[in-house]
């Protein structure tokens, strides 16, 4: 069947995964490469450790823990482990950030799964131009490559003025000339790269820039954070998706007049908040997004069920 | 493409912003005409605005004169072509705005500053 990314975009809204189309033939026909395999790898994001506010979330210490008990409880464990952005709740006091990165990285640990990769959040980096940050979870943009897919890590959040800056962009356009412009291309970074909501500070300042430089790639997908909910847009032909995070929902952007988190709900406790399953398929040549909920019971629960996630609708016609 | 308009959007009025800056320093609140511009005084600290709500007519251009009290703050209205600014502690940062039309128009800071930073926001009331 031929069929491009707006086609697919439209059979979603049941189901109980995001389908994410990877690159396709000319007559529409899956162009998985040789060499390369399935895997599959969780993304999680905003753990605001050191977070206090109980109307907020009244279990702020204990959020992190059930997800990474939730993530240690899953059948098929996860081949690596992605946190993106916003480990740590800022604070002023360079000891105090220090401490929760320690904490932070401590509770991090107990996940079964060692291979961890970091970002930073302008909470993480914001203050200190990242240099706390280097020496808790090491570098703020990197690359590696798994299994054919190549992941770029972009930072920008550690210039205060949430940009990429353009030093980075020149590593980045220098990164990327190094590959085919078939190749399959993951971006993780924490902020959105395009203009989501510029109002809520929601946007990447010289997002625009980077992306100009990944618009010759055809197989490129975008995972990030910030804005505490699970959100799917397409800008030309990258699709963009936010995660939920693990302290606090934030609303719909442009629904309420402030940005301002979203009050717990005892009925509903960790409403809003979870993480992210990546299944990445490698003859088909497509990504299967599942969101998982943070369970309500201990954190010895059964292995969190795989759930359907909100159906998403493309905002308009790409 | 949408990175290009976005680029579009912000990069004229962020050089009319720009140049104006020359023309402040240079006739400070007075207009083409000669005529005073209204200046009105807010102060930026972690994390507010004062005033953070504050009454603008339609079309007419006013000149806002920032201070800090304590650390770099930024200026950022998203809604009027992406004017911006960088309000620096021992400086006065002086911005000239026109609402196009009436309605709300919101403003955050946009240099990150410490935790309450996301709440540092503030209100155009733009009026006919």
């Amino acid at each position: 069947m031929n069929i491009d990314r707006r086609d697919f975009l439209k059979l979603l809204g049941v189901g109980s995964a995001v389908l994410v189309l990877g690159p396709r033939n000319s007559a529409g026909e899956p162009t998985g490469m040789a060499g390369q395999e399935d895997f599959f790898f969780v993304q999680l994001s905003d753990t605001h450790w050191g977070f206090n506010d109980p109307k907020v979330n009244p279990d702020a210490a204990g959020t992190l823990k059930k997800a990474i008990a939730a993530v240690n409880s899953m059948k098929s464990q996860p081949e690596f482990i992605v946190f993106t952005g916003d480990i740590t709740q800022t604070t002023d006091d360079p000891k105090e950030r220090r401490k929760r990165m320690a904490e932070a990285r401590d509770i991090i640990k107990k996940l079964k799964v060692k291979n961890v990769k970091f970002l930073a959040g302008e909470h993480d980096a914001g203050l200190d131009n990242g240099e706390a940050f280097k020496e808790y979870f090491g570098k703020t943009h990197y690359t590696f490559d798994y299994k054919g897919v190549h992941f770029i890590a972009v930072d920008n959040v550690s210039d205060p003025t949430s940009s990429i800056g353009d030093a980075q962009l020149q590593w980045l356009s220098d990164e990327l000339k190094k590959l085919d412009k078939e190749s399959r291309i993951v971006i993780l970074t924490h902020r959105p790269l395009f203009d989501l909501y510029p109002q809520w500070d929601w946007w990447t300042r010289d997002g625009a820039k980077a992306l100009d430089l990944l618009s010759p790639y055809k197989n490129v997908e975008v995972l990030y954070g910030h804005i505490h909910q699970e959100h799917h847009k397409m800008t030309g032909a990258i699709p963009h998706h936010a995660a939920k995070g693990l302290m606090f929902p934030l609303p719909a952007p442009g629904s309420v007049p402030k940005r301002i988190p979203v009050s717990w709900d005892p009925a509903e406790p960790y409403k809003g908040l979870g993480y992210r399953g990546v299944q990445a398929k490698a003859k088909e040549n497509l990504y299967v997004l599942t969101e998982y909920p943070i369970p309500v019971k201990k954190e010895s629960a059964e292995p969190t069920k795989k759930e359907s996630v909100a159906p998403w609708k493309p905002e308009k016609a790409y | 493409m949408e990175t290009r308009k976005s680029i579009l959007r912000y990069a004229a009025p962020l050089t009319t912003i720009f140049l104006m800056s020359f023309f402040i320093a240079g006739a400070f609140g007075a207009d083409e005409a000669g005529q005073t511009e209204q200046v009105i005084k807010i102060t930026a600290k972690k994390f507010e605005y004062s005033p953070n709500e504050i009454r603008l007519k339609k079309g007419v251009p006013v000149i806002l004169e920032f201070t800090s009290l304590d650390r770099v703050h930024g200026f950022f209205v998203a809604d009027l072509g992406g004017v911006r600014a960088t309000i620096e502690p021992g400086k006065v940062t002086r911005v000239r705005i026109v609402a196009p039309k009436a309605g709300t128009y919101e403003f955050h800071c946009d240099l990150f500053c410490g935790d309450g930073h996301e709440g540092m926001t503030g209100t155009f009331i733009v009026e006919e």
